[in-house]
């Protein structure tokens, strides 16, 4: 991405740069160090997932881009704006981590006192048919379920047309099909030329929602990329099965194999594609018995990626 | 922002508890208590008949319950993520309390009118320039409170608001003299000090003068400025926090 200076028409050229972001919080434990100096830099137009596990300071970094939480140091910057600046051009549209609705007001009614606010905010009738609300639109919003709120809550933060969506754990209160649909709008939405950063802790969000992936944990950026290379260093599995009598170099030549040891009897070995290795393993060594495949999941994968250093 | 604080009026007309409290309450209470003494012309010695007395006093006591609403509002809106929400919009932390401020008046303007209503119902009769002087008297006087509700609904969160404003409300209305005089003796003395009192004060205009003295003017202002202070300092706090 360019960081050197280009004469641009646009401002939001410049995208979006966080740099040398550092905030704590004093707690009855003492001090938190949610998160401990990080460098972002995302191209208008980019879609981001921020990933990593609770309290990995995702939720705080996210604050502090959008102007909510001064950091303690480091500067943030939107399409070459002060947070503060950009949301006054109704540039920012976001949906918190927490929250739900004001009451006795209709969808409709809300998303229209929400986009009186906006210098250019997309039509209400847009939104609803975007977020697909068209049939709870002038429901009262007390009388939501969990996931209906969510997709209201999505609405006002489209309302404003907003160059920048930022989106905090989105799909925690969805099911299944409703997860769909919020993904399906998101990427119509990104469709648009819109920057798009969301947090999360699935892998899986991830991996099909974004076109890259900042890894954080214990307040630091572990890992930056495509998704598809983060996806091979986190998306680790463990296969275990017994297997006497062959030797740990010829199995780490394995495809999809990325390390393997031997406790006895047994063999652990560390996959970046199980299904690959599964399939050469059995293919070469059909006496293979008591096989588990396990997920090493994103706590663990990060703390292999941190080598467990700052957990607390 | 016209278009923000119509909804925001809307959304306040639509909540049943304002018109329990702080229209059907006051109303009840007023026939309740003036109905049978509406033909004692001085009341307990304070030289006003007794349905402009509690006009007054119920008033008082509707508009403070009302004001002091925007309170539960706010902490409504603070336990919902709402203000971080608005916080991400165009509108200015001056411009959402302006609304605030606003609305709150509207339906203290409600309140007062329905109580007048009842009051010449009960044959109170004043002169023109008489109401519109009780009026402003108690529109000034509700600044206190206003400043009171924006405080609590920062300090407070939505299950500790109700019982502290209840008790709130409960206290400054007995001491500020809404359920009877508090015309001499100690009591008197606490009662010169709270806003509460002057609000009900408010009445003798019918009886000549301002209605206040320069004690009055100067405890209202004390008030108004203390605790818009202190909300401020509240806000502040509140949105660094979170």
């Amino acid at each position: 991405m360019g960081v050197d200076v280009v004469t641009t028409e646009s401002s939001t050229g410049l995208g979006i740069q966080l740099q040398g972001l550092t905030k704590s919080f004093r707690s009855p434990q003492g001090e938190v160090h949610a998160v401990r100096g990080i460098d972002v830099s995302i191209a208008a137009g980019e879609t981001v997932a921020l990933l990593g596990p609770n309290g990995a300071g995702k939720s705080t970094t996210i604050d502090m881009l959008l102007g909510l939480t001064q950091p303690d140091s480091g500067s943030v910057t939107l399409f070459g704006r002060a947070p503060g600046d950009a949301i006054q051009n109704g540039a920012i549209g976001a949906m918190l981590q927490t929250g739900s609705l004001i009451r006795d007001l209709s969808v409709r009614e809300l998303l229209t006192m929400m986009a009186a606010l906006y210098p250019t905010p997309l039509g209400v009738d847009e939104v609803i048919e975007l977020v697909g609300i068209g049939a709870i639109a002038e429901r009262r919003t007390q009388k939501l379920s969990g996931g209906e709120t969510q997709r209201v809550r999505f609405g006002v933060a489209l309302i404003s047309d907003p160059d920048l969506l930022v989106l905090d754990e989105p799909t925690v209160a969805m099911d299944v099909e409703g997860r769909h649909a919020f993904w399906d709008t998101m990427r119509g939405f990104a469709a648009r030329g819109k920057t798009i950063i969301f947090a999360t802790h699935y892998l899986e969000e991830a991996d099909q929602n974004a076109d890259r992936a900042v890894l954080m944990a214990h307040g630091s950026i572990v890992a930056d990329g495509p998704t598809t290379e983060i996806k091979a260093m986190v998306g680790l599995r463990t296969i275990r099965a017994t297997l006497p009598g062959v030797e740990i170099a010829d199995l780490e030549h394995i495809a999809g194999v990325t390390s393997a040891e031997r406790r006895g009897e047994a063999i652990v070995l560390h996959c970046a594609d199980s299904d690959a290795a599964i399939r050469a393993l059995l293919a070469a060594y059909p006496q293979m018995r008591d096989i588990e495949i396990a997920g090493a999941g994103l706590e663990q994968a990060f703390l292999q990626l941190t080598g467990g250093e700052g957990a607390q | 922002m016209i278009t923000y604080a119509k909804y925001e009026i809307l959304r306040t007309f639509r909540n049943r508890r304002f018109f329990i409290f702080s229209i059907g309450f006051p109303l009840v209470l007023f026939f309740v208590i003036a109905g049978p003494n509406r033909n004692v012309h001085n009341f307990a010695s304070s030289g006003l008949p007794a349905p402009l007395y509690y006009m007054v006093g119920l008033t008082a006591f509707g508009t403070m319950n009302t004001v002091l609403s925007t309170g539960t509002r706010i902490a409504g809106e603070r336990a919902a993520g709402w203000n971080r929400q608005l916080r991400l919009t165009p509108l200015s932390t001056k411009n959402y309390f302006r609304t605030k401020v606003i609305v709150a008046y509207l339906m203290a303007l409600i309140t007062i009118l329905v109580l007048y209503a009842a009051g010449i119902s009960l044959g109170v009769h004043l002169a023109a320039g008489e109401w519109a002087r009780m009026t402003g008297l108690v529109l000034v006087g509700l600044i206190p409170f206003v400043a009171l509700g924006v405080l609590m609904g920062h300090l407070l969160t939505t299950d500790s608001i109700g019982p502290a404003m209840g008790g709130t409300t409960a206290l400054l209305s007995l001491l500020g003299g809404v359920w009877f005089p508090v015309n001499s003796g100690a009591l008197h003395d606490i009662a010169e000090a709270l806003p509460s009192y002057w609000l009900v004060q408010a009445s003798h205009v019918s009886i000549g003068g301002g209605g206040w003295g320069t004690r009055g003017w100067l405890t209202v202002a004390a008030w108004a400025l203390v605790l818009a202070a202190a909300a401020a300092t509240a806000y502040a706090r509140d949105t660094k926090r979170v």
